[in-house]
């Protein structure tokens, strides 16, 4: 009896004590210490198709049979997008073949990108003979469905092209061509049949799905109805991948939630936070935005953080590659959003690779790397005392 | 295969009408105890039979199912009972020394249906047998010694099917034997068969992935290159020390060729593994563990998201804790178990970076099981997971409860 006791006890204390014990299930980690997870506002049906774009962007994996390649950078979305955070050198895209705004002169020797790899017995692409190149780190995803909801007028209220209030900061839209299949956003500008860019290092791409349709092409070698010619052979073929997981996969890029700040309280941030204004450094990473009008409720007229106004900044001789796209000039990058920087580190393998092409190890070193438009603050950074570099870094980590 | 398996279940249900008929007096069960050691490679006839009259058929199986409530950084996919397997096996004796056995595994419910045995076994002597068929490829111990009421953990070992392919049967034929001394046995087991398909560096999963090659189904009819997948194993076993087994696989695994055209080079898969299983004398602890390592030819300009090495394996500790009977079953045993567990699905380092590439999983899974007799086991298991990605990002954590049990029939 006593054994049987025992045996009873010790499946009974096994049981209870584990299903009673929430401490033995792992936490879900804090909602400001992730990037993914929807916007707040969704409806239930909202939510669904989220979910269904959460699938296809981070569980579907192309293979062969599935239309992967045959040349392809990444097998998946998930792949370059970790968390949906920033990128890792493992996945970084290379562009090649223009140098002004007259177009890219190498599109018939598979530019603008190269997929440098590719499925066995396919060599991959080179970039070829006298085409310059950068190279570009896979940018977090959270928060772009605010980004894209912006009005373009208030892009162009904060654009000063002729550096008409003499700071030195002369930011200015990225006038692109748009892809038909995009459509056209509410207060649109248009002049000479051109659109502002918002997406992109270079703000060369106009909206959420013109991003999508050419990730699958240009990352994956997914053809769809909106990108439909083979990156290996060039030719139009039929569609990869169907229309509705295309449009999944917007929405869901539109309704991932924005970064949530952290420590907002700490002396010290609050500290780095004024630093960060006082140097300058809002002038291009502009801290508060808004939106307009939007199909999607939980988007609309929304005021939020991402710290960048979305123009094209001269950031001198240093962080000039070479080459371009849509009417940016070679040294020209569109202002980074800072939100989610503190998180990067999670998602990019345990330690930061920053600026375009990642070559920044640290924040401080981005910081110093910053030239052109981008100059003074940086001069006025090295001035700060340690205790202020300090502070303004932690800011920029809560982000 | 699956014109097989109507004709199988037709014998089964035939055979059973013929049970119905007969006195039951005439049935006569061959219960083993299952728990204790013997080869890993007799693991296949290591079971309990029914066999009736003088028939030269005997029929078993197993079944288990199982509850279990587990969670995954915080999300769960809340209570979830499963059915993973039932499994059937038909052995007869045809002559002497010419013996008939099959394995059947339904899995999750009929989610997957697999022969995962079937083969003739001629013993020609003691250290020449020829096995031909569906064999099980001897690659560690548990692709061979899987059945689920030998084990005091609901989960399959990891390693042992994420990256090893268990259970990975191919049609084949081979030579085993085995040679026995005072207090030594020691065997081989050799065979050629079909293998392996470039589904391993191409598969849903985004990584290498042997198991992927499962889906594979028209392998039990024609080589999905024509190149053999050898499989070699030695083992040696101390009736008062335990067994180690060494074994290798490997073959080539892509379409280099078709229709005489050259498509690609040939690009090879190996697999090596060591297994050992002892009890402690002393405690009476049983530790069975098994490890392995595999190579495979990714072609360079493929992507780094598919490992060129991987590594893993598992341990397990058993201890008997009671061992009396209990609620009227006589032999009954309540042991208190720990599972160990890691896989680096990518062994190696970025090329971009040099850093080193991480895609591995770590598991602890304590467990308490109960064997009312050594057939039947009820498991109580608790798993706690952390696997990263192929950064290294942080790990997710999975953890949660299990209830189960297994039986053999």
């Amino acid at each position: 009896m006593r054994n049987q006791i025992l045996v009873l006890g010790s499946i009974l204390l096994f049981i209870t004590g584990g299903i009673a014990c929430e401490k033995m299930l792992p936490k879900a980690p804090a909602d400001d210490e992730i990037l993914d997870g929807p916007i707040e506002g969704l409806t239930p049906e909202q939510h669904q198709l989220f979910l269904r774009g959460d699938v296809a962007f981070n569980d579907e994996i192309f293979t062969t049979a599935t239309g992967l390649g045959p040349l392809f950078v990444a097998t998946s979305c998930g792949t370059c997008h970790a968390g949906d955070g920033k990128g890792h050198p493992f996945t970084t895209l290379t562009r090649f073949g223009q140098t002004d705004n007259t177009g890219n002169h190498f599109l018939q020797l598979g530019g603008p990108q190269l997929q440098q790899r590719a499925m066995p017995g396919f060599l991959p692409e080179q970039i070829p003979a006298g085409a310059t190149f950068s190279r570009f780190t896979p940018p977090a995803n959270t928060g772009l469905g605010l980004l894209d909801a912006v009005p373009d007028a208030t892009l162009l209220s904060l654009a000063d092209e002729k550096d008409a209030d003499g700071d030195g900061i002369s930011g200015r839209p990225n006038w692109i061509a748009r892809p038909a299949y995009t459509t056209l956003r509410p207060g649109t500008i248009e002049r000479n049949g051109k659109y502002i860019g918002r997406f992109g290092k270079k703000a060369a791409v106009y909206d959420l799905m013109q991003q999508t349709a050419n990730a699958y092409s240009q990352d994956i070698g997914i053809s769809s109805t909106y990108e439909h010619y083979d990156t290996y052979t060039g030719q139009e073929i039929d569609p990869e991948i169907s229309n509705q997981t295309v449009l999944d996969v917007v929405f869901y890029l539109k309704t991932l939630k924005a970064p949530v700040q952290r420590n907002q309280s700490d002396a010290t941030v609050n500290k780095g936070q004024q630093l960060f204004a006082n140097i300058g450094c809002d002038k291009c990473h502009a801290p508060t935005l808004s939106t307009g009008p939007s199909s999607i409720a939980a988007l609309a007229n929304k005021t939020f953080h991402p710290y960048t106004d979305l123009l094209l900044h001269d950031m001198g001789s240093g962080l000039d590659d070479g080459y371009t796209e849509g009417s940016a000039t070679t040294p020209e990058w569109r202002t980074p959003a800072l939100w989610g920087l503190g998180l990067s580190k999670k998602s990019q393998g345990g330690q930061y690779f920053l600026l375009h092409d990642g070559r920044a190890k640290s924040i401080e070193e981005a910081i110093l790397l910053h030239s052109g438009e981008g100059q003074q603050s940086k001069t006025y950074f090295q001035q700060l005392t340690a205790e202020e570099k300090n502070a303004l870094i932690r800011f920029l980590e809560s982000l | 295969m699956k014109k097989i398996i109507p004709f199988f279940i037709l014998a089964l249900i035939l055979t059973s009408a013929a049970i119905a008929q007969i006195d039951p007096s005439l049935l006569r069960r061959f219960p083993k105890d299952t728990t204790k050691p013997t080869m890993n490679m007799d693991a296949v006839y290591n079971r309990p039979f029914l066999q009736v009259g003088k028939l030269p058929v005997a029929l078993g199986g197993y079944v288990e199912a199982n509850y279990q409530y587990l969670s995954e950084d915080g999300i769960s996919e809340g209570h979830q009972f499963q059915m993973r397997r039932l499994t059937l096996f038909v052995a007869s004796t045809i002559y002497k020394r010419i013996k008939f056995l099959s394995e059947i595994e339904f899995e999750d419910g009929t989610k997957e249906i697999n022969i995962e045995f079937a083969s003739v076994d001629i013993e020609l002597a003691p250290l020449l047998n020829v096995r031909g068929g569906v064999i099980m490829n001897p690659i560690g111990a548990f692709n061979q010694n899987h059945d689920g009421p030998k084990w005091e953990f609901v989960d399959r070992p990891i390693s042992a099917t994420q990256m090893l392919p268990a259970t990975w049967s191919n049609v084949g034929f081979g030579l085993y034997g085995k040679k026995y001394t005072d207090n030594w046995v020691y065997a081989y087991e050799v065979y050629l068969t079909n293998g392996f398909d470039d589904k391993i560096i191409a598969n849903s999963e985004n990584k290498t992935f042997l198991p992927a090659s499962k889906e594979n189904k028209d392998r039990f009819e024609e080589s999905f290159n024509g190149s053999p997948l050898f499989t070699g194993k030695i083992a040696v076993r101390n009736r008062k020390i335990g067994e180690l087994g060494l074994s290798y696989m490997g073959g080539i695994y892509n379409k280099y060729q078709e229709d005489g055209l050259t498509l690609d080079k040939k690009r090879r898969v190996n697999v090596y593994a060591i297994d050992f299983n002892t009890t402690i004398a002393k405690t009476n602890t049983y530790i069975n563990g098994e490890w392995a390592w595999v190579n495979v030819d990714v072609p360079d300009t493929y992507t780094e998201q598919f490992g060129r090495k991987q590594q893993g394996g598992f341990i397990d500790f058993v201890q008997p804790v009671l061992k009396r009977p209990m609620f009227g079953f006589e032999n009954a045993v309540l042991n208190a178990a720990v599972r160990l567990e890691y896989v680096d699905w990518n062994k190696g380092t970025f090329k971009s970076t040099g850093s080193s590439i991480a895609d591995d999983v770590f598991s602890i899974v304590p467990a308490i099981s109960w064997r009312p007799t050594a057939q039947t086991v009820i498991r109580f298991n608790y798993r706690y997971n952390w696997q990263r990605d192929i950064l290294g990002n942080p790990p997710s954590k999975l953890a949660g409860f299990q209830f189960g049990f297994s039986t053999y029939f």
